[in-house]
Protein backbone atom coordinates (compact mmCIF):
# COMPACT_ATOMS: atom_id res chain seq x y z
CA UNK A 1 0.00 0.00 0.00
CA UNK A 2 1.19 3.22 -0.94
CA UNK A 3 0.35 6.94 -0.23
CA UNK A 4 0.83 9.27 -2.89
CA UNK A 5 -0.94 12.71 -4.17
CA UNK A 6 -0.82 11.91 -7.72
CA UNK A 7 -3.22 9.80 -10.28
CA UNK A 8 -3.26 9.28 -13.65
CA UNK A 9 -5.69 11.91 -13.99
CA UNK A 10 -3.27 14.49 -12.18
CA UNK A 11 -0.35 12.87 -14.48
CA UNK A 12 -2.00 12.95 -17.49
CA UNK A 13 -3.50 17.16 -16.57
CA UNK A 14 0.14 17.55 -16.16
CA UNK A 15 1.39 16.61 -19.65
CA UNK A 16 -1.55 18.28 -20.98
CA UNK A 17 -0.96 21.18 -19.31
CA UNK A 18 2.81 21.38 -19.61
CA UNK A 19 1.80 21.08 -23.59
CA UNK A 20 -0.94 24.17 -23.18
CA UNK A 21 1.80 26.32 -21.70
CA UNK A 22 3.91 25.77 -24.53
CA UNK A 23 0.87 26.48 -26.87
CA UNK A 24 0.09 29.35 -24.86
CA UNK A 25 3.38 30.92 -24.87
CA UNK A 26 3.66 30.53 -28.91
CA UNK A 27 0.03 32.64 -29.13
CA UNK A 28 1.75 35.92 -30.29
CA UNK A 29 2.81 33.60 -33.31
CA UNK A 30 -0.79 32.17 -34.02
CA UNK A 31 -3.30 34.41 -32.60
CA UNK A 32 -4.21 38.33 -34.22
CA UNK A 33 -3.93 40.70 -31.87
CA UNK A 34 -6.85 41.38 -30.81
CA UNK A 35 -7.32 37.77 -29.89
CA UNK A 36 -3.83 38.36 -28.29
CA UNK A 37 -5.51 41.03 -25.97
CA UNK A 38 -8.55 38.63 -25.03
CA UNK A 39 -6.37 35.93 -23.87
CA UNK A 40 -3.97 38.90 -22.10
CA UNK A 41 -6.93 39.95 -20.01
CA UNK A 42 -8.17 36.01 -19.62
CA UNK A 43 -5.03 35.64 -17.76
CA UNK A 44 -4.95 38.78 -15.83
CA UNK A 45 -8.35 37.68 -14.77
CA UNK A 46 -7.42 34.30 -13.91
CA UNK A 47 -4.54 35.63 -11.81
CA UNK A 48 -6.73 37.67 -9.74
CA UNK A 49 -9.23 34.78 -9.08
CA UNK A 50 -6.70 32.62 -8.48
CA UNK A 51 -5.11 35.22 -5.80
CA UNK A 52 -8.79 36.05 -3.99
CA UNK A 53 -9.48 32.54 -3.59
CA UNK A 54 -6.45 31.61 -2.06
CA UNK A 55 -7.38 34.34 0.37
CA UNK A 56 -11.12 33.31 0.88
CA UNK A 57 -11.22 29.71 0.28
CA UNK A 58 -8.11 28.88 1.84
CA UNK A 59 -7.11 31.61 4.34
CA UNK A 60 -10.53 32.61 5.13
CA UNK A 61 -10.16 36.79 4.44
CA UNK A 62 -13.22 37.20 2.60
CA UNK A 63 -12.07 40.72 1.21
CA UNK A 64 -13.97 43.15 -1.18
CA UNK A 65 -11.35 45.56 -1.25
CA UNK A 66 -8.87 43.47 -3.27
CA UNK A 67 -9.44 46.51 -6.27
CA UNK A 68 -7.34 48.59 -3.52
CA UNK A 69 -4.36 46.33 -4.80
CA UNK A 70 -4.85 46.59 -8.71
CA UNK A 71 -5.48 50.52 -8.12
CA UNK A 72 -2.26 50.65 -6.16
CA UNK A 73 -0.40 48.30 -8.83
CA UNK A 74 -1.70 50.49 -11.68
CA UNK A 75 -1.09 53.78 -10.06
CA UNK A 76 2.24 52.91 -8.80
CA UNK A 77 3.24 52.11 -12.48
CA UNK A 78 1.82 55.35 -13.93
CA UNK A 79 3.84 56.95 -11.37
CA UNK A 80 7.29 55.06 -11.33
CA UNK A 81 7.61 55.10 -14.99
CA UNK A 82 6.11 58.93 -15.50
CA UNK A 83 7.46 60.66 -12.50
CA UNK A 84 10.55 58.82 -11.56
CA UNK A 85 11.58 57.78 -15.24
CA UNK A 86 12.02 54.51 -14.70
CA UNK A 87 11.78 51.96 -17.50
CA UNK A 88 8.43 49.30 -17.31
CA UNK A 89 10.74 46.29 -16.62
CA UNK A 90 12.62 48.05 -13.76
CA UNK A 91 8.81 49.28 -12.40
CA UNK A 92 7.32 46.05 -12.07
CA UNK A 93 9.62 43.89 -9.46
CA UNK A 94 9.26 47.48 -7.87
CA UNK A 95 5.65 47.19 -7.64
CA UNK A 96 5.66 43.74 -6.57
CA UNK A 97 7.54 45.25 -3.10
CA UNK A 98 5.86 48.10 -2.56
CA UNK A 99 2.45 45.92 -2.86
CA UNK A 100 3.77 43.86 0.18
CA UNK A 101 5.19 46.87 1.78
CA UNK A 102 1.81 48.55 1.64
CA UNK A 103 -0.07 45.06 2.63
CA UNK A 104 1.36 44.46 6.20
CA UNK A 105 -0.05 47.96 7.76
CA UNK A 106 -3.19 47.62 5.53
CA UNK A 107 -3.66 44.07 7.68
CA UNK A 108 -2.50 45.01 10.90
CA UNK A 109 -5.45 47.63 10.61
CA UNK A 110 -8.08 45.17 9.10
CA UNK A 111 -7.33 42.22 11.19
CA UNK A 112 -9.25 43.44 13.77
CA UNK A 113 -11.97 42.72 12.28
CA UNK A 114 -13.49 39.82 11.81
CA UNK A 115 -16.24 38.31 9.16
CA UNK A 116 -18.45 40.66 7.49
CA UNK A 117 -17.12 43.33 9.29
CA UNK A 118 -13.55 42.52 7.27
CA UNK A 119 -15.09 42.04 4.32
CA UNK A 120 -16.32 46.25 4.59
CA UNK A 121 -13.40 47.10 6.43
CA UNK A 122 -11.18 46.01 3.34
CA UNK A 123 -13.56 48.25 1.01
CA UNK A 124 -13.31 50.88 2.77
CA UNK A 125 -9.64 50.67 2.48
CA UNK A 126 -9.95 50.64 -1.51
CA UNK A 127 -12.46 53.56 -1.19
CA UNK A 128 -9.57 55.38 0.65
CA UNK A 129 -6.72 54.64 -2.00
CA UNK A 130 -9.31 55.64 -4.61
CA UNK A 131 -9.49 59.00 -2.87
CA UNK A 132 -5.85 59.49 -2.28
CA UNK A 133 -5.33 58.24 -5.91
CA UNK A 134 -7.54 61.53 -7.23
CA UNK A 135 -5.89 63.75 -4.86
CA UNK A 136 -2.25 62.80 -7.13
CA UNK A 137 -2.47 66.07 -9.58
CA UNK A 138 0.97 64.97 -11.38
CA UNK A 139 -1.00 61.73 -12.34
CA UNK A 140 -4.13 63.87 -13.35
CA UNK A 141 -6.05 63.87 -10.18
CA UNK A 142 -9.54 62.76 -11.03
CA UNK A 143 -9.80 62.29 -14.25
CA UNK A 144 -6.29 60.22 -14.48
CA UNK A 145 -3.14 60.03 -16.79
CA UNK A 146 -2.23 57.97 -20.23
CA UNK A 147 1.03 56.18 -20.32
CA UNK A 148 3.16 58.45 -22.95
CA UNK A 149 4.43 56.68 -25.64
CA UNK A 150 8.48 56.81 -24.52
CA UNK A 151 7.43 54.89 -21.58
CA UNK A 152 5.16 52.00 -23.50
CA UNK A 153 8.61 51.87 -25.75
CA UNK A 154 10.83 50.71 -22.73
CA UNK A 155 8.78 47.73 -22.72
CA UNK A 156 9.85 46.78 -26.45
CA UNK A 157 10.24 48.42 -29.50
CA UNK A 158 8.10 48.39 -32.62
CA UNK A 159 4.08 47.32 -31.49
CA UNK A 160 3.87 43.81 -32.46
CA UNK A 161 7.02 43.04 -29.96
CA UNK A 162 5.04 44.94 -27.21
CA UNK A 163 1.69 43.54 -27.81
CA UNK A 164 4.04 40.18 -27.26
CA UNK A 165 5.44 40.76 -24.55
CA UNK A 166 1.97 42.55 -22.73
CA UNK A 167 0.48 39.62 -23.12
CA UNK A 168 3.64 37.80 -22.17
CA UNK A 169 3.83 38.67 -19.10
CA UNK A 170 0.21 38.56 -18.25
CA UNK A 171 0.47 34.75 -19.10
CA UNK A 172 3.53 34.18 -16.97
CA UNK A 173 1.91 36.34 -14.38
CA UNK A 174 -1.01 33.55 -14.01
CA UNK A 175 1.33 30.61 -14.65
CA UNK A 176 3.23 31.84 -12.05
CA UNK A 177 0.48 32.36 -9.41
CA UNK A 178 -0.84 28.82 -10.12
CA UNK A 179 2.63 27.22 -9.83
CA UNK A 180 2.84 29.59 -6.49
CA UNK A 181 -0.39 28.48 -5.05
CA UNK A 182 0.53 24.70 -5.69
CA UNK A 183 3.45 25.22 -3.69
CA UNK A 184 1.96 27.15 -1.06
CA UNK A 185 -1.11 24.36 -0.60
CA UNK A 186 1.35 21.37 -0.86
CA UNK A 187 3.90 23.06 1.63
CA UNK A 188 3.62 22.61 4.96
CA UNK A 189 2.16 26.21 5.35
CA UNK A 190 -0.86 24.54 3.23
CA UNK A 191 -1.37 22.18 5.94
CA UNK A 192 -1.77 25.05 8.38
CA UNK A 193 -3.90 27.39 6.04
CA UNK A 194 -6.08 23.95 5.10
CA UNK A 195 -6.44 23.37 9.16
CA UNK A 196 -7.28 26.90 9.66
CA UNK A 197 -10.37 26.94 7.11
CA UNK A 198 -11.74 23.49 8.75
CA UNK A 199 -11.27 24.81 12.30
CA UNK A 200 -10.17 27.79 13.78
CA UNK A 201 -9.93 26.45 16.83
CA UNK A 202 -8.74 23.43 16.29
CA UNK A 203 -5.28 24.86 14.78
CA UNK A 204 -4.85 27.16 17.57
CA UNK A 205 -4.52 24.98 20.01
CA UNK A 206 -2.20 22.71 17.73
CA UNK A 207 0.25 25.81 18.21
CA UNK A 208 -0.43 27.31 14.59
CA UNK A 209 -0.36 31.12 14.70
CA UNK A 210 -3.39 31.80 12.69
CA UNK A 211 -2.59 35.55 12.66
CA UNK A 212 0.65 34.96 11.48
CA UNK A 213 -0.59 32.09 8.16
CA UNK A 214 -2.98 34.64 8.11
CA UNK A 215 -0.86 38.08 7.72
CA UNK A 216 1.90 36.21 4.98
CA UNK A 217 -1.12 34.84 2.84
CA UNK A 218 -2.81 38.46 2.86
CA UNK A 219 0.61 40.12 2.26
CA UNK A 220 1.63 37.62 -0.36
CA UNK A 221 -1.73 37.89 -2.17
CA UNK A 222 -1.40 41.82 -2.14
CA UNK A 223 2.14 42.33 -3.61
CA UNK A 224 0.96 39.90 -6.90
CA UNK A 225 -2.67 41.54 -7.01
CA UNK A 226 -0.78 45.22 -7.11
CA UNK A 227 1.53 43.43 -10.13
CA UNK A 228 -1.49 41.97 -11.85
CA UNK A 229 -2.86 45.91 -11.66
CA UNK A 230 -0.05 47.04 -12.85
CA UNK A 231 -0.42 44.46 -15.95
CA UNK A 232 -3.49 45.38 -16.21
CA UNK A 233 -2.81 49.35 -16.74
CA UNK A 234 0.05 48.40 -18.93
CA UNK A 235 -2.36 46.81 -21.45
CA UNK A 236 -5.11 49.71 -21.29
CA UNK A 237 -2.51 52.64 -21.21
CA UNK A 238 -4.90 54.69 -19.45
CA UNK A 239 -5.91 54.98 -15.43
CA UNK A 240 -8.20 56.86 -13.36
CA UNK A 241 -9.35 56.54 -10.01
CA UNK A 242 -12.22 55.25 -10.56
CA UNK A 243 -11.35 52.46 -13.35
CA UNK A 244 -8.36 51.98 -11.02
CA UNK A 245 -10.67 51.24 -7.98
CA UNK A 246 -13.59 50.01 -9.60
CA UNK A 247 -15.15 47.16 -7.01
CA UNK A 248 -17.13 45.80 -10.18
CA UNK A 249 -14.22 45.14 -12.39
CA UNK A 250 -11.73 43.78 -9.71
CA UNK A 251 -13.57 42.46 -6.79
CA UNK A 252 -17.33 41.42 -7.65
CA UNK A 253 -16.70 40.04 -10.99
CA UNK A 254 -13.36 38.23 -9.12
CA UNK A 255 -15.57 36.95 -6.69
CA UNK A 256 -18.44 35.70 -9.63
CA UNK A 257 -15.74 33.72 -11.04
CA UNK A 258 -14.27 32.05 -8.20
CA UNK A 259 -17.93 31.44 -6.66
CA UNK A 260 -19.57 29.92 -9.98
CA UNK A 261 -15.72 27.78 -10.46
CA UNK A 262 -15.79 26.38 -6.98
CA UNK A 263 -14.39 28.18 -3.99
CA UNK A 264 -11.45 26.88 -2.14
CA UNK A 265 -10.21 24.55 -5.34
CA UNK A 266 -7.55 25.66 -7.52
CA UNK A 267 -9.11 23.72 -10.76
CA UNK A 268 -12.41 26.27 -9.38
CA UNK A 269 -11.00 29.75 -10.59
CA UNK A 270 -9.53 28.82 -13.95
CA UNK A 271 -13.09 27.07 -14.94
CA UNK A 272 -14.45 30.13 -13.43
CA UNK A 273 -13.10 32.65 -15.63
CA UNK A 274 -13.21 30.85 -18.58
CA UNK A 275 -17.16 30.59 -18.35
CA UNK A 276 -16.65 34.42 -17.51
CA UNK A 277 -14.94 35.17 -20.36
CA UNK A 278 -17.41 32.86 -22.42
CA UNK A 279 -20.53 34.95 -21.29
CA UNK A 280 -18.71 38.00 -21.63
CA UNK A 281 -18.02 37.78 -25.42
CA UNK A 282 -21.00 36.68 -26.23
CA UNK A 283 -23.27 39.00 -24.47
CA UNK A 284 -21.68 42.24 -23.58
CA UNK A 285 -23.40 43.92 -26.16
CA UNK A 286 -26.67 43.41 -24.24
CA UNK A 287 -25.64 45.85 -21.87
CA UNK A 288 -27.60 45.59 -18.35
CA UNK A 289 -29.53 42.69 -19.49
CA UNK A 290 -25.48 41.10 -19.46
CA UNK A 291 -25.27 41.74 -16.02
CA UNK A 292 -28.39 40.73 -15.39
CA UNK A 293 -27.20 37.27 -17.22
CA UNK A 294 -24.36 37.08 -14.60
CA UNK A 295 -26.53 37.61 -11.37
CA UNK A 296 -28.61 34.65 -12.72
CA UNK A 297 -25.93 32.21 -13.59
CA UNK A 298 -24.36 33.09 -9.82
CA UNK A 299 -27.86 32.73 -8.40
CA UNK A 300 -28.18 29.35 -10.02
CA UNK A 301 -24.65 28.11 -9.17
CA UNK A 302 -25.14 28.73 -5.68
CA UNK A 303 -28.74 27.03 -5.90
CA UNK A 304 -27.88 23.97 -7.57
CA UNK A 305 -24.02 23.55 -7.21
CA UNK A 306 -22.80 25.66 -3.99
CA UNK A 307 -19.58 24.10 -4.80
CA UNK A 308 -19.19 25.36 -8.12
CA UNK A 309 -19.18 24.19 -10.98
CA UNK A 310 -15.89 22.49 -10.31
CA UNK A 311 -16.94 21.34 -6.96
CA UNK A 312 -20.18 19.34 -9.22
CA UNK A 313 -17.51 17.83 -11.47
CA UNK A 314 -15.36 16.35 -8.80
CA UNK A 315 -18.66 15.09 -6.97
CA UNK A 316 -19.73 13.00 -10.11
CA UNK A 317 -16.74 12.21 -11.34
CA UNK A 318 -13.75 12.22 -8.15
CA UNK A 319 -11.09 14.30 -10.92
CA UNK A 320 -8.74 16.39 -9.71
CA UNK A 321 -6.19 18.23 -12.27
CA UNK A 322 -3.85 19.52 -9.44
CA UNK A 323 -2.31 16.85 -7.31
CA UNK A 324 -3.31 18.12 -3.75
CA UNK A 325 -5.03 15.86 -1.65
CA UNK A 326 -3.37 12.01 -1.07
CA UNK A 327 -4.66 8.78 -2.21
CA UNK A 328 -3.75 5.50 -0.98
CA UNK A 329 -3.37 3.48 -3.89
CA UNK A 330 -2.29 -0.29 -4.38
CA UNK A 331 -4.77 -1.71 -1.71
CA UNK A 332 -4.04 -5.62 -2.33
CA UNK A 333 -7.96 -6.59 -2.75
CA UNK A 334 -9.46 -8.13 -0.11
CA UNK A 335 -7.19 -6.43 2.01
CA UNK B 1 7.56 20.18 47.70
CA UNK B 2 9.05 21.24 44.57
CA UNK B 3 6.94 23.40 42.18
CA UNK B 4 4.08 21.56 40.59
CA UNK B 5 4.03 21.44 36.56
CA UNK B 6 0.77 23.58 36.39
CA UNK B 7 -1.10 25.68 38.92
CA UNK B 8 -4.22 26.89 38.85
CA UNK B 9 -4.73 29.74 41.26
CA UNK B 10 -8.30 31.54 41.84
CA UNK B 11 -9.45 31.48 38.33
CA UNK B 12 -12.57 32.80 37.27
CA UNK B 13 -14.07 32.29 34.02
CA UNK B 14 -16.66 34.21 31.97
CA UNK B 15 -18.65 33.38 29.27
CA UNK B 16 -19.77 37.19 28.24
CA UNK B 17 -21.93 37.92 31.14
CA UNK B 18 -22.29 34.23 32.44
CA UNK B 19 -19.12 33.94 35.23
CA UNK B 20 -18.48 29.76 34.48
CA UNK B 21 -15.82 29.25 37.37
CA UNK B 22 -15.31 30.52 40.78
CA UNK B 23 -11.63 30.79 42.34
CA UNK B 24 -10.56 27.27 40.79
CA UNK B 25 -7.48 25.90 42.89
CA UNK B 26 -5.98 23.07 41.70
CA UNK B 27 -2.53 21.55 40.32
CA UNK B 28 -0.69 18.74 38.68
CA UNK B 29 2.94 17.27 38.94
CA UNK B 30 4.58 16.41 36.26
CA UNK B 31 3.76 12.57 34.69
CA UNK B 32 0.61 12.38 37.00
CA UNK B 33 -3.10 11.59 35.99
CA UNK B 34 -6.08 13.69 37.78
CA UNK B 35 -9.24 14.05 36.52
CA UNK B 36 -11.82 16.13 36.43
CA UNK B 37 -15.20 15.17 37.37
CA UNK B 38 -19.01 16.87 37.38
CA UNK B 39 -22.18 17.16 35.92
CA UNK B 40 -23.23 18.73 33.08
CA UNK B 41 -22.71 22.36 32.81
CA UNK B 42 -20.46 22.31 36.18
CA UNK B 43 -17.58 23.79 33.87
CA UNK B 44 -15.71 20.72 33.30
CA UNK B 45 -15.04 21.60 29.34
CA UNK B 46 -14.91 25.83 30.25
CA UNK B 47 -12.02 25.01 32.37
CA UNK B 48 -9.47 22.85 29.93
CA UNK B 49 -10.66 25.83 27.26
CA UNK B 50 -9.14 28.48 29.69
CA UNK B 51 -6.49 26.25 30.26
CA UNK B 52 -5.53 25.85 26.86
CA UNK B 53 -5.81 29.31 26.57
CA UNK B 54 -9.02 29.74 24.00
CA UNK B 55 -11.11 31.84 26.62
CA UNK B 56 -10.35 34.69 28.41
CA UNK B 57 -8.68 34.45 31.95
CA UNK B 58 -6.79 36.63 34.84
CA UNK B 59 -3.05 36.77 33.51
CA UNK B 60 -1.86 35.11 36.91
CA UNK B 61 -4.07 32.74 37.26
CA UNK B 62 -2.73 29.85 35.86
CA UNK B 63 0.89 29.25 36.44
CA UNK B 64 3.10 26.96 33.87
CA UNK B 65 6.40 25.89 35.72
CA UNK B 66 6.30 28.54 37.94
CA UNK B 67 5.15 31.72 34.87
CA UNK B 68 2.15 32.66 34.72
CA UNK B 69 0.82 31.98 31.47
CA UNK B 70 -2.59 33.65 31.54
CA UNK B 71 -1.96 36.28 29.12
CA UNK B 72 -0.65 34.17 26.43
CA UNK B 73 -2.70 32.96 22.87
CA UNK B 74 -3.49 29.32 22.20
CA UNK B 75 -0.94 28.71 20.13
CA UNK B 76 1.86 30.28 22.67
CA UNK B 77 0.06 27.96 25.33
CA UNK B 78 -0.22 25.07 23.11
CA UNK B 79 4.01 25.54 22.20
CA UNK B 80 4.58 25.36 25.86
CA UNK B 81 3.79 21.68 25.50
CA UNK B 82 0.00 21.77 26.56
CA UNK B 83 -1.90 19.47 24.21
CA UNK B 84 -6.02 19.63 23.83
CA UNK B 85 -8.12 16.92 22.72
CA UNK B 86 -10.87 19.20 22.28
CA UNK B 87 -14.56 17.79 22.68
CA UNK B 88 -16.26 16.87 19.67
CA UNK B 89 -12.73 15.96 18.53
CA UNK B 90 -12.33 18.54 15.72
CA UNK B 91 -10.63 16.74 13.63
CA UNK B 92 -9.91 18.75 10.24
CA UNK B 93 -12.47 17.60 8.05
CA UNK B 94 -10.41 18.35 4.11
CA UNK B 95 -7.27 16.99 5.86
CA UNK B 96 -6.42 13.02 5.72
CA UNK B 97 -5.99 11.04 9.16
CA UNK B 98 -2.52 11.31 8.77
CA UNK B 99 -2.10 14.78 7.68
CA UNK B 100 -3.92 15.49 10.67
CA UNK B 101 -1.42 13.74 13.14
CA UNK B 102 1.07 15.41 10.79
CA UNK B 103 -0.21 18.95 11.76
CA UNK B 104 -0.28 18.60 15.25
CA UNK B 105 3.51 17.40 15.23
CA UNK B 106 4.41 20.53 13.67
CA UNK B 107 4.78 23.36 16.32
CA UNK B 108 5.41 20.09 18.84
CA UNK B 109 8.40 19.33 20.71
CA UNK B 110 11.41 16.71 20.32
CA UNK B 111 10.23 13.71 22.09
CA UNK B 112 9.83 9.44 21.59
CA UNK B 113 5.81 10.40 19.63
CA UNK B 114 5.64 10.77 15.88
CA UNK B 115 3.75 9.03 13.36
CA UNK B 116 5.15 5.70 13.77
CA UNK B 117 4.42 5.63 17.49
CA UNK B 118 1.37 6.96 17.02
CA UNK B 119 0.26 4.14 14.68
CA UNK B 120 1.93 1.55 16.76
CA UNK B 121 -0.10 3.24 19.89
CA UNK B 122 -3.90 2.91 17.36
CA UNK B 123 -2.56 0.59 14.49
CA UNK B 124 -6.43 0.80 13.40
CA UNK B 125 -5.07 4.42 12.41
CA UNK B 126 -2.38 2.92 10.19
CA UNK B 127 -5.04 1.39 7.79
CA UNK B 128 -7.20 4.59 7.78
CA UNK B 129 -4.23 6.99 7.40
CA UNK B 130 -5.42 8.11 4.20
CA UNK B 131 -9.00 8.43 5.02
CA UNK B 132 -10.83 11.27 5.41
CA UNK B 133 -11.96 11.72 8.90
CA UNK B 134 -15.83 11.65 8.15
CA UNK B 135 -15.11 7.80 6.84
CA UNK B 136 -14.01 6.69 10.61
CA UNK B 137 -16.02 5.60 13.57
CA UNK B 138 -16.35 7.83 16.37
CA UNK B 139 -14.14 5.94 18.37
CA UNK B 140 -11.30 5.57 15.86
CA UNK B 141 -11.63 9.58 15.31
CA UNK B 142 -11.00 10.14 19.04
CA UNK B 143 -8.15 8.04 18.71
CA UNK B 144 -6.87 10.29 16.15
CA UNK B 145 -7.59 13.25 18.13
CA UNK B 146 -5.46 11.85 21.04
CA UNK B 147 -2.72 10.53 18.51
CA UNK B 148 -2.55 14.18 16.89
CA UNK B 149 -2.09 15.86 20.44
CA UNK B 150 0.03 13.61 21.12
CA UNK B 151 2.45 14.39 18.28
CA UNK B 152 3.53 17.44 19.55
CA UNK B 153 4.56 15.63 22.54
CA UNK B 154 3.20 17.54 25.53
CA UNK B 155 4.39 17.93 28.84
CA UNK B 156 0.58 17.82 29.75
CA UNK B 157 -2.49 16.78 27.40
CA UNK B 158 -6.08 17.90 28.43
CA UNK B 159 -8.41 15.50 27.46
CA UNK B 160 -12.06 16.85 27.37
CA UNK B 161 -15.19 14.33 27.30
CA UNK B 162 -12.61 11.13 25.90
CA UNK B 163 -15.60 8.60 26.42
CA UNK B 164 -18.44 10.84 25.43
CA UNK B 165 -20.73 9.20 22.57
CA UNK B 166 -18.91 5.96 22.17
CA UNK B 167 -19.66 2.10 22.43
CA UNK B 168 -18.15 0.37 25.59
CA UNK B 169 -15.97 -1.65 24.44
CA UNK B 170 -14.01 1.32 22.46
CA UNK B 171 -13.99 3.48 25.71
CA UNK B 172 -12.39 0.66 27.47
CA UNK B 173 -10.11 0.39 24.59
CA UNK B 174 -8.90 4.03 24.85
CA UNK B 175 -8.70 3.79 29.24
CA UNK B 176 -6.42 0.79 28.24
CA UNK B 177 -3.70 3.12 26.15
CA UNK B 178 -3.80 6.03 29.07
CA UNK B 179 -1.85 4.51 31.20
CA UNK B 180 0.52 3.55 28.10
CA UNK B 181 0.87 7.58 27.28
CA UNK B 182 1.22 8.57 30.83
CA UNK B 183 3.79 6.27 31.46
CA UNK B 184 6.16 8.43 28.59
CA UNK B 185 5.74 10.68 31.77
CA UNK B 186 3.51 13.14 30.17
CA UNK B 187 0.74 14.54 32.75
CA UNK B 188 -3.02 13.98 31.58
CA UNK B 189 -5.82 15.86 32.80
CA UNK B 190 -9.11 13.85 31.91
CA UNK B 191 -12.45 15.21 31.57
CA UNK B 192 -15.13 12.47 32.22
CA UNK B 193 -18.59 11.96 33.04
CA UNK B 194 -18.26 8.54 34.05
CA UNK B 195 -17.21 8.97 37.39
CA UNK B 196 -16.08 5.50 38.32
CA UNK B 197 -14.01 5.01 35.11
CA UNK B 198 -12.06 8.25 35.76
CA UNK B 199 -11.49 7.36 39.37
CA UNK B 200 -10.38 3.90 38.65
CA UNK B 201 -7.45 5.49 36.07
CA UNK B 202 -6.41 8.62 37.65
CA UNK B 203 -4.21 9.39 40.80
CA UNK B 204 -6.37 12.39 42.12
CA UNK B 205 -9.91 14.00 41.07
CA UNK B 206 -11.32 17.42 41.45
CA UNK B 207 -14.93 17.09 41.17
CA UNK B 208 -16.66 20.65 39.58
CA UNK B 209 -20.19 21.33 41.08
CA UNK B 210 -21.59 24.59 39.31
CA UNK B 211 -17.97 26.19 38.70
CA UNK B 212 -16.34 25.86 41.88
CA UNK B 213 -14.28 22.56 43.43
CA UNK B 214 -16.80 21.00 45.52
CA UNK B 215 -14.44 18.34 46.04
CA UNK B 216 -10.97 16.97 45.30
CA UNK B 217 -8.45 14.44 46.58
CA UNK B 218 -6.85 10.80 46.15
CA UNK B 219 -8.95 9.10 43.66
CA UNK B 220 -8.26 5.81 45.34
CA UNK B 221 -9.99 6.91 49.18
CA UNK B 222 -12.98 8.79 48.14
CA UNK B 223 -16.34 7.28 48.80
CA UNK B 224 -18.84 6.81 46.39
CA UNK B 225 -21.49 9.07 49.19
CA UNK B 226 -18.79 12.18 48.92
CA UNK B 227 -18.56 11.79 45.42
CA UNK B 228 -22.66 12.06 45.31
CA UNK B 229 -22.69 14.73 47.22
CA UNK B 230 -20.18 16.78 45.71
CA UNK B 231 -21.96 15.81 42.13
CA UNK B 232 -25.04 17.22 42.94
CA UNK B 233 -24.67 19.60 45.68
CA UNK B 234 -27.27 17.66 47.49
Amino acid sequence: MDVTRASRLTRLAGIAGLLLVVLLALAPWWAGRADLRLLGEVFLYMALATLWNLLAGYAGLVSVGQQAYVGLGGYLLFALTILAGLPVPLALPLVLAAGAVVAVPVALLIFRLRGAYFAIGSWVIAEVFRLVAAQVAALGGGSGASLPPAVVRTLAEGRDLREAMAYWLAFGLATAVLAAAVAILRSRHGLALTAIRDNELAAKSLGIDIWRTKLLVYVAVGALTALAGALIFLQKLRISPDAAFAVNDWTAFVIFIVVIGGIGTLEGPILGTLVFFALRETMADLGTIYLIALGAVAIAVMLKAPQGLWGLIRARTGAELFPLSRKVTGIPSGS
Amino acid sequence: MAEPLLAIDRLDVFHGDFQALYGVEAEIAAGEMVAVIGANGAGKTTLLSALAGLLPRPAAAIRWQGSPIGALRADRVARLGIALVPEGRLLFPSLTIEENLIIGGRMGRRGPWGLEAVYRLFPILRERRAFAPAQLSGGQQQMAAIGRALMANPALILIDEISLGLAPVVVRQLYEVLPAIVGEGMAAIVVEQDTSRALSVSRRFYCLQEGRVALAGASGSVTREAIGRAYFGV
